[in-house]
């Protein structure tokens, strides 16, 4: 119906400006020229802009504040002293801290056997994932992955950590605070858009066209996802900067259903992996746009160029 | 052998072996264009231009392109786009340019259209112009195929599953295009050749053919007025070029052209920098995978108004499938512009405008085409099939009523 509507819209305008052009008498060439770029332009909106809004309909927003999760009260300060204490006593036998030397038990293939994925190096946790989003993971983190509906009940699964629901909110934010604590200051730019893909990304996708490979082997990833994760190469492309925001920020939101999970990105570090995405996706951008601003140059010189000699050339004709 | 008396300059040793003073001159600067014209006669200079780009652009993808179904993609999306120096500018100069030289090719189409350029002696160089729409849909097409990313391959598939209709030898068929059961790796090689050998070369053929087509009959001019061409023509040269209704291919028609030319290649590059999304379909970025059917498959904006008279017909009509009545509604969407020239009974060539009744049938085709295009994008539910449908009917009807809209005009402009 809308499209009936838009349409109607554009050619009220078109007899108007038809009108218009009349009453101006305005040269005949400019009046062709309206009418085709009015007719190329109704139709190229309708295949692009209007089409892709059908077909892609919007969702809410990304919310990098994970509002729905509610299990631990963030506002409390936490001493990262004693989360040192309840990290190694709880965190370490399974993931290794590199930036806190505490280093992988396993090789990757042996990790990914033994769990079914190889678990996260937790030297970042503190700068990538958002401070709610990590306290209610620790709480419980199939919710906060939003993969309730893999590891029902009735599926035999269950998720190769457990919830330390336990633990008193406290004694969470405490954990918390401790990654923060370690976290390394990592320098701004490509190298920080890699480091955030590597811990956020690596453990499942491979970037081929950065050669890495996903730390997980393929075969293991694959059984346990349900699915080969695809390589994120040409994802910039295939899927674009608006739709990863979303996506990232909430698997479910676009592609219900999938056993991707939520991973609980700041803002900040999202826009970087999506950045890294863009360094190895489209590697020739920032030389695309220069070189197409010389080129535009070089043509517009060549256009008045040829229309003053046209006029030269007509006015003998003419 | 003649005799050859020594060459004083580098043209006459030319001249006297090639003939080229009378070359250029039937060729160039006296090669006559009518003068009564306005930018729309600069297209087909445009469409030579955009060709010769993508000859170009082609030479240097097939330098580095490889026709396999296990390295083609990453050929494309790796080696040329990111490796070869420049290689994403020719990538983006092809694509885009595929894109926008059927742009150019619709506007030269309706140009003709419009003015009745396909009539009154014109007929072959319609006819020959209809061969290359058609022979660059299916260079679009074969060239469609080859980064085999996930459009190119389910187009593949849906357009040769499409042959599976025609009765008696439709399976059979569809396994002789694609070479093996399914849309393969033999697929793919035999539209690269098609694409970079057989095609380019009828394309060239026709080219010269549409060129040659033009010679005897005349461009036609903004008011559809028939005159003597030898007779202005020496007006010309005796030096009125103010009263002569003619001028020469150079430089005078080919200065206009530069300058059309001009502007429209800032707006091509404008669009093979900073906006070619709408020619290189996001999906194709995944790789073709024949166990995963993207949700929406469409084929290129070039194709949408023909893949929609297809799709229009959902529902059987007389015992007839809906599939085959959308079938043989493409087939005829597909020749019919072919018979423009003898389906205009009217012999008034004139801008459509000053026609009294071909131009409510040209502005409601033109219409008629937009809304197909839009719709063959669509998903085809609910309202939208059919709004396809009486868009799809509407095309057909169009045609079928054109001899008597223009046999009536013609009895019409007669009794005056």
């Amino acid at each position: 119906m809308e499209f009936i509507y838009i349409s109607l819209a554009v050619a009220l305008v078109l007899l108007v400006l038809h009108f218009v052009m009349l009453k101006l008498s305005l040269n005949k060439e400019v009046r062709i020229l309206v009418i085709i770029a009015s007719l190329v332009g109704f139709t190229y909106w309708g295949i692009e802009p209007y089409a892709h809004h059908i077909m892609h309909p919007e969702v809410a927003e990304a919310d990098f504040t994970f509002k729905d999760l509610k299990n631990v009260d963030t506002s409390l300060a936490g001493n990262a002293e004693n989360g040192k204490v309840l990290v190694e006593a709880n965190c370490i036998a399974c993931h290794s801290i590199e930036s806190a030397g505490f280093p992988q038990m396993m090789p990757n293939a042996d990790a990914a056997a033994s769990y079914g994925v190889v678990p996260p190096d937790l030297s970042s946790a503190g700068r990538i994932y958002d401070k709610n989003y990590l306290a209610n993971f620790i709480f419980d983190p199939v919710s906060a992955m939003h993969l309730q509906h893999k590891y029902t009940p009735e599926s035999g699964k269950s998720f190769p950590m457990p919830s330390y629901n336990w633990m008193s909110a406290q004694e969470i934010m405490d954990i918390v605070a401790y990654f923060e604590s370690i976290a390394p200051k990592v320098a701004e730019g490509s190298e920080a858009h890699k480091q955030s893909f590597d811990a956020a990304c690596g453990r499942c996708h491979s970037m081929a066209y950065a050669g890495s490979e996903a730390l997980t082997p393929a075969e293991t990833i694959k059984n346990y996802m349900g699915a080969t994760p695809p390589d994120l190469s040409q994802y910039i492309k295939s899927r674009g900067h608006h739709y990863l925001n979303n996506f990232i920020n909430d698997p479910q939101v676009l592609l219900h259903g999938t056993s991707m999970p939520r991973v609980g990105l700041t803002e900040k570090a999202q826009e970087e992996v999506i950045a890294y995405m863009e360094e190895v996706g489209d590697r020739k951008k920032a030389e695309r746009e220069t070189l197409g601003l010389w080129v535009m140059l070089y043509t517009l010189i060549f256009a008045i160029l040829a229309y003053l000699w046209k006029r030269k050339i007509w006015s003998e004709v003419h | 052998m003649a005799e050859f008396k020594k060459a004083d300059s580098m043209l006459e040793w030319f001249d006297q072996r090639l003939g080229v003073v009378n070359f250029a001159k039937v060729m160039m600067t006296e090669y006559w264009i009518p003068k009564n014209i306005n930018f729309l006669w600069a297209m087909g200079v445009l469409l030579t231009v955009l060709f010769t780009f993508l000859v170009v652009s082609g030479i240097f993808l097939l330098m580095y392109y490889k026709p396999d179904v296990n390295m083609a993609f990453d050929s494309v999306n790796y080696t040329i786009m990111q490796e070869v120096a420049y290689g994403w500018l020719f990538r983006h100069i092809h694509a885009v340019g595929a894109s926008v030289v059927f742009l150019v090719i619709y506007i030269h189409m309706f140009t003709g259209i419009y003015y009745g350029s396909y009539k009154k002696g014109r007929e072959m160089i319609w006819v020959s112009g209809m061969l290359l729409f058609v022979l660059f849909s299916a260079e679009g097409f074969s060239g469609y195929m080859l980064p085999w990313g996930q459009m190119s391959y389910w187009a593949a598939y849906v357009i040769t599953e499409l042959f599976g209709g025609i009765p008696f030898i439709g399976n059979e068929l569809v396994v002789w295009i694609r070479g093996n059961f399914y849309v393969s790796d033999s697929t793919l090689t035999r539209f690269f050749m098609l694409h970079v050998l057989l095609l380019p070369l009828l394309i060239i053929g026709a080219i010269v053919f549409h060129f040659y087509a033009l010679r005897f009959p005349h461009v036609n001019n903004e008011e559809g007025e028939f005159f003597d061409f030898d007779e202005e023509a020496e007006k010309y040269k005796a030096g009125d070029k103010k009263g002569s209704k003619v001028v020469a291919f150079w430089p005078v028609f080919l200065s206009k052209d530069f300058f059309v030319l001009g502007f429209f290649m800032l707006f091509f590059f404008y669009l093979t920098f900073f906006h070619y999304g709408f020619a290189m379909d996001a999906i194709n970025f995944d790789k073709a995978d024949g166990l995963k059917t993207p949700a929406h498959i469409y084929p290129e904006w070039y194709f949408l108004w023909s893949y929609e008279v297809l799709r229009g017909f959902f529902f059987d009509i007389a015992g007839i499938s809906g599939k085959s009545l959308g079938l043989i509604a493409f087939g005829i969407a597909n020749v019919i512009f072919f018979l423009l020239p003898w389906l205009d009974r009217s012999p008034m060539v004139k801008p459509a405008n000053q026609r009294p009744y071909f131009k409510y049938w040209f502005w409601l085709m033109m219409a008629d085409l937009v809304v197909l295009t839009v719709f063959g994008k669509l998903p085809p539910t609910g309202i939208n099939a059919w709004i396809g449908f009486a868009s799809s009917m509407t095309f057909l009807i169009l045609f079928a009523s054109l001899p008597f809209i223009t046999k009536a005009e013609a009895k019409k402009a007669g009794g005056k």
